[in-house]
């Protein structure tokens, strides 16, 4: 019997939630801006108007500054699965390792390779050829988004397996559930418009810096008509998308659904949306709340009469279930003596779906089968998650959603109109705008992943059983490196961004075409 | 549908493959990276060596991404194993593999003599690195490694970074650094402008009679020096992934799938036979050249898989807990699924890749980098 670390189980998770939310500062840049070179070269090979290659070109610059941060950080969460979190990888990488190897194969080698030929291929391949390797570098980069959110929504809602207790580890029972995972589908199409919108924002900022410093003139419309465009319908795809996301939360994981709304006790169909408050986790109670009748049961249960459990029926929820766990804990270990042992088998069935819940308690007791009354509600009492942080993480990301699609609704509109130029307030307010899809991505993960805890897999794996059996020196030695060198490689990357972006593409001689003639053919 | 044992003969064959893949693929690129102050002598030479590889060095880094996602997938146990067991070992690599990506990305965007030598530094000494590391990782499989399982499966480890410094791990460090070293003077011979060319080809004859040297050597050692393990009594080849159901005996040889299996010899007699090859066609500075390395680089790691068979990570801590071919691979529907999947993909990928090689092909001369300054 090995015991768990506490140190261990806070570092690792520390660990693993900074280097994440570190290369989700790269990976929607790339996933939206790659689309939008794909749409400007496909411009160019259908008009021949060398501007739009040229765009290509120098967006390509930035693209590529932040594509090389994506891949040196994304090897990162390989390693840490095995690592940090062994035990997780051993209990569940019969499932969630092959998603993972598949994004290599079929993905992540697709947009590497092609990577290069983006870059340096100009000259050496014909225009449809050269096109054709830009759709395929981004069709690359979404699929590898594909298959990293079928792992994670696994994670989520792990259908199509079963626990073996001969190997201790879940096994898969259905590919297909797993690959058809419903929640698998919501997060693909909301994270990638997530990522789009990002891209959008990103080319329409930075273009409007140009217009108000008198700049790149017709270069910057033009990438600013690209980006509004592409980022009106990503910005409605995220929203429209993300309640599709929430509705699916709500059917799986009921928990995390209460808890971004605040909501303590279940209320009576259909229940109210709690738009403002401040929740109280002592109490368990929300101050001020300030509510909007029906909407959140139509967004929950898309009805009117069907109910939503709050958190505290949750809570009696999960203490049955941890009863049901132990029953299920006591026959695995019957089956150890005796692998035969029918009476043992048969319990383990019948409840092998609450074993997890047994494991919630090895954070009190050694042995889950002595767990007194008060550890089973400590137990139960941990599947809450941090409930203030998921309801304002919740709320900011919601509202950033509906502003995008009043931003890029209102350019767009401009746009069409030909007076991107005419009010410089407009062309502030897309300027400072920049930051606000990047706030809005990291909260989303927040409240899909720390709103999962104390799971690592919902229901199955407890986050604190899934970490290695490390010291926690070794994680705290592994965390000061990764803090050094990634606070290293942030401050490269944005004086780099921020190089490259004021240098324009008339300083890179890329635009217009009379410096551009002088130069070399690369940027 | 195939039965079990075979499927885990096959994925332990495809995990060779990938290890040889990316020991092949993105082996040059790191034996160039070392060699990269000894070949290139001003920052121009640097220049053409480095963007001899920029074109296709990412997609070859795939085939490791591959190699860990695949062993994360078909070998859940050996994967979670070693990689929090040698844990400051992994991050080293790790450091090297995030430190890459950005070194040739960023070296290029800022024009001064300075910004280039520190990224310069970065690739010759992250190449270096990985090249040591993979070796004396590989070495101590044959060592044994310090761990356990309790009876949950869980797996705790006894010894740090210093306890993989066994001489023998070392001098398995050796061989894999001379002989990626001589792969990428290859490769270097191939591509780069003539003048750099020519002192590749010193260099690859150099270091592929070192590797030649130190391979024997280890060879010798391993025969003579190191005790094997073996399962004890008939191994249940189709048998539950626990590896805790087995018993395992030591002081055995390394050798005896060689005296069982005497086509093994095949392995070590290419590597050698590549080795005399490098020396004969290196000069060529042609294609022959580099897959002369490439099969030495192939050969060589298929020995050393077939010595450890069935082993995958012996133990030295509890023999018992050491993972094999038969009791540390995934569950026969994964290992199925995951075969079909790369059956199909795989092939795509070379595909692919050959065109992009195809799209790339032709010297990088000395004249072009100065025409054209600044890398991508």
């Amino acid at each position: 019997m090995i015991l768990i670390d506490t140190d261990v189980v806070t570092l690792s998770r520390l660990q693993f939630a900074l280097t994440a939310l570190y290369h989700f500062l790269f990976v929607p840049l790339t996933l939206g801006l790659v689309w939008i070179l794909a749409i400007m070269e496909s411009v160019y090979v259908m008009t021949g108007r060398e501007v739009w290659k040229r765009m290509v070109q120098f967006w390509g610059v930035l693209f590529g500054i932040n594509f090389a941060m994506g891949v040196a950080t994304g090897v990162t969460m390989e390693f840490q699965f095995g690592m940090n979190w062994a035990y997780y990888s051993h209990y569940v990488g019969d499932i969630f390792g092959a998603p993972l190897a598949i994004e290599g194969l079929m993905a992540f080698f697709l947009e590497a390779t092609l990577v290069g030929v983006f870059f340096m291929g100009w000259e050496r391949i014909s225009r449809i050829k050269h096109l054709l390797v830009t759709w395929f570098l981004a069709l690359g980069t979404s699929l590898s988004a594909l298959w990293i959110l079928v792992a994670n929504a696994w994670m989520q809602n792990p259908v199509g397996a079963a626990f073996n207790p001969e190997t201790m580890r879940m096994e898969v029972t259905s590919f297909s559930a797993v690959l058809f995972n419903p929640v698998a589908q919501d997060k693909f199409v909301h994270t990638v418009s997530a990522g789009y919108v990002l891209g959008a924002m990103f080319v329409l900022s930075i273009s409007a810096w140009y217009l108000l410093r008198g700049r790149n003139l017709d270069f910057a419309k033009r990438s600013m008509t690209v980006a509004a465009s592409f980022g009106l319908a990503a910005a409605l795809s995220v929203v429209v998308l993300g309640d599709e996301s929430g509705y699916s939360v709500s059917l799986n994981q009921k928990m995390k659904m209460a808890s971004i709304e605040a909501m303590w006790e279940t209320e009576p169909a259909p229940a109210p949306f709690t738009l403002f408050g401040l929740p109280d986790v002592e109490q368990r109670t929300t101050h001020y709340a300030l509510k909007i009748p029906w909407v959140m049961g139509l967004i929950g249960t898309r009805s009117l009469d069907q109910t939503m459990p709050g958190i505290n029926e949750l809570v009696d929820d999960a203490k049955g279930r941890i009863g049901n766990g132990i029953q299920a804990y006591d026959a695995m270990l019957m089956l150890r003596q005796d692998k035969d042992d029918a009476q043992a088998k048969a319990t383990l069935a019948a409840h092998d779906q609450d074993l997890g819940y047994a494991l919630l308690l090895k954070k009190y007791v050694d042995d889950p089968r002595r767990a007194t009354p008060a550890d089973i509600q400590q137990a139960a009492d941990s599947t809450i998650p941090n409930v203030p942080v998921l309801f304002w993480s919740f709320r900011i990301m919601v509202a950033c959603g509906f502003y995008f699609i009043a931003l890029f609704a209102f350019s767009f509109w401009k746009a069409s109109k030909r007076t991107l130029q005419s009010q410089r307030w407009y062309l502030r307010l897309a300027l400072w705008s920049l930051p606000l899809p990047w706030i809005a991505v990291e909260l989303g993960w927040i409240v899909a992943e720390y709103g999962r805890q104390p799971w690592a897999i919902e229901g199955v794996l407890p986050t604190a059983l899934g970490v290695s059996t490390v010291s926690a020196g070794q994680v705290l030695t592994s965390l000061g490196g990764f803090l050094l060198f990634y606070t290293a490689l942030a401050v490269v990357d944005v004086v780099l961004m921020l190089k490259f972006a004021r240098k324009g593409p008339d300083g890179l001689g890329l635009w217009p075409p009379a410096t551009a003639a002088l130069s070399s053919d690369r940027p | 549908m195939l039965d079990y044992a075979t499927l885990r003969v096959i994925w332990w064959a495809l995990l060779g493959t990938l290890l040889i893949g990316f020991a092949i693929m993105d082996g040059f690129d790191f034996g160039v990276a070392g060699l990269l102050k000894v070949l290139g002598r001003d920052n121009e030479e640097r220049q053409v060596l480095l963007e001899g590889i920029e074109p296709t060095w990412e997609g070859n880094q795939v085939w490791f991404i591959l190699a860990g996602g695949a062993t994360f997938a078909a070998w859940p146990t050996l994967y979670a194993v070693s990689f929090s067991g040698m844990y400051f070992a992994i991050a080293l690599v790790l450091l090297a593999f995030i430190l890459r990506p950005v070194g040739f990305n960023f070296r290029g965007k800022v024009h001064d003599p300075r910004w280039a030598s520190l990224w310069d530094w970065v690739l010759t000494g992250s190449g270096l690195a990985v090249m040591l590391l993979a070796g004396v990782a590989f070495g101590n499989l044959f060592l044994g490694l310090p761990f356990r399982f309790d009876d949950d499966l869980r797996m705790s480890w006894q010894g740090g970074l210093l306890d993989l410094l066994h001489p023998f791990a070392l001098l398995c460090g050796l061989v894999s650094l001379a002989m990626l070293l001589a792969h990428g003077a290859c490769f270097a011979a191939l591509k780069a402008d003539h003048a750099i060319a020519e002192r590749a080809v010193a260099i690859a004859r150099w270091t592929t009679l070192a590797f030649a040297a130190l391979y024997v050597l280890a060879g010798v050692w391993l025969a003579w020096g190191i005790p094997g393990y073996a399962i004890a009594g008939p191994a249940a080849t189709a048998g539950v992934s626990n590896p805790l159901y087995k018993q395992v005996a030591f002081g055995g040889s390394w050798f005896a799938g060689y005296l069982q299996y005497p086509w093994f010899w095949v392995a070590p007699a290419l590597a050698l036979a590549a080795a005399v090859g490098v020396q004969v066609l290196a000069g060529r500075r042609g294609v022959a050249g580099f897959v002369a390395s490439s099969l030495m680089v192939g050969g060589t790691i298929a020995s050393a898989g077939f010595a450890l068979f069935p082993f995958l990570l012996p133990s030295s801590l509890d023999p018992r807990s050491s993972l094999t071919v038969w009791d540390a691979s995934s569950s026969r529907g994964t290992l199925q699924l995951m075969l079909v999947v790369t059956l199909v993909l795989l092939p795509v990928v070379i595909l692919y890749t050959g065109w992009v090689y195809r799209v790339m092909r032709g010297r990088v001369t000395l004249e072009q980098v100065r025409k054209a300054h600044g890398g991508y």
